[in-house]
């Protein structure tokens, strides 16, 4: 016999009725999207080494739905970055990110992705926002599995927020078209 | 017998007179300095004379003096090791700062390949013969040679450091 207790996530606002509950098609979407987001890791130094603890049993990554680790950047939502950057290394960056689907989510972990960090230095890209979107930024050098917990968190917000057409936006075309991308 | 600093001084100096000077013991390395026109044979001398033995390369790196007059404005270290005697050399050469060359050392020490290419990254030093001299380690459309002194470690693109919080302007007082 089970003796676990599954919280389920709580369904989005709506009308509830004799056998039908209905909806807005954007929140069952964000819903979907939110809770399942497949993470690539792009770990490059000390903060890949966070991303492990995180997806390590203690952490578990896996409760909020990115259990599945994507090494293929084409079957990813999330991307994390984690760690230094270098110059060199920009454009791999932006292949990898230009060769993931749409919907596709961007997140920076630690001080050097989201800003070059102590590496203010000729090498080194002074942030991956120089090269690609960013959606979420997590401070820290390197910051602890629950700061990168709660980063996926805060995305999985902005994900069950985003509204489906998002993608299909000038202003999103434009945020693309700003980094040539 | 062991190899003497006294022994290897004096076969350079035999072969190559005031090409090779200034030996010494730096720490404990004997090192010599070598011009740039006869570094190379000076390295081929070191690595197939039979008393002398030094068969392997540990490392070639550059060096940036901007104080020194023109002809001695760079200079490329090599470091050679007798694992037979268990000792290392180290061989100086300077060069002048408008557009550095010396010979390249593949033919002598393949391994020299990567370091070699190494120290054109970083100080644009040309080394002639050299069969792919290009960057190694820098990305390919780097402008500058990043170790001399004359550009900025920093980098320009930075955008969100206060120097402020780094004490590196000098307080207003009103």
């Amino acid at each position: 016999m089970s003796t676990s207790n599954p919280n389920m996530v709580a369904p989005p606002e709506g009308v509830v009725g004799e056998g039908y509950f209905a909806t807005k098609l954007n929140d069952v979407v964000g819903l979907a999207r939110a809770n399942s987001l497949w993470p690539l890791p792009f770990a490059t130094s000390c903060c890949g080494i966070e991303f492990m603890a995180t997806m390590a049993s203690h952490y578990d990554l896996a409760r909020f739905g990115s259990e599945r680790v994507s090494f293929s950047p084409r079957q990813a939502d999330m991307l994390m970055v984690m760690g230094t950057i270098s110059k060199k290394m920009a454009p791999i960056l932006r292949q990898v990110y230009e060769q993931m689907s749409e919907p596709r989510w961007v997140i920076a972990v630690g001080a050097c992705a989201s800003s070059g960090g102590v590496f203010d230095t000729y090498s080194v890209l002074q942030g991956i926002d120089k090269v690609i979107p960013v959606d979420v930024y997590v401070p820290g050098c390197p910051p602890r599995p629950e700061q990168i917990v709660d980063g996926v968190m805060q995305l999985q917000e902005l994900v069950k927020n985003e509204s489906v057409r998002r993608r299909n936006s000038p202003e999103y075309k434009e945020l693309l078209a700003s980094y040539n991308l | 017998m062991a190899l003497e600093t006294t022994y290897i001084q004096e076969k350079l100096s035999q072969k190559f007179g005031s090409n090779v000077l200034n030996f010494e013991m730096k720490r404990d390395i004997f090192s010599l300095e070598a011009t740039s026109e006869t570094v190379h044979e000076v390295i081929q001398t070191l690595k197939e004379d039979e008393s002398l033995n030094f068969h392997f390369l540990t490392d070639v790196c550059g060096i940036h003096f901007p104080d020194n007059d023109e002809n001695h404005q760079f200079a490329v270290v090599y470091h050679l090791h007798n694992w037979i005697e268990n000792m290392r050399i180290r061989v100086t050469t300077f060069l002048k700062g408008e557009n550095p060359e010396v010979s390249s050392i593949i033919d002598l020490f393949t391994s020299a390949n990567w370091m070699e290419r190494e120290t054109w990254d970083f100080y644009g030093i040309n080394f002639i013969g050299h069969p792919q001299l290009k960057r190694i380690l820098n990305m390919d459309e780097m402008v500058s040679f990043p170790m001399r002194k004359e550009f900025p470690l920093e980098d320009s693109g930075r955008t969100d450091k206060d120097d402020r919080f780094f004490g590196r302007t000098i307080k207003q007082i009103k």
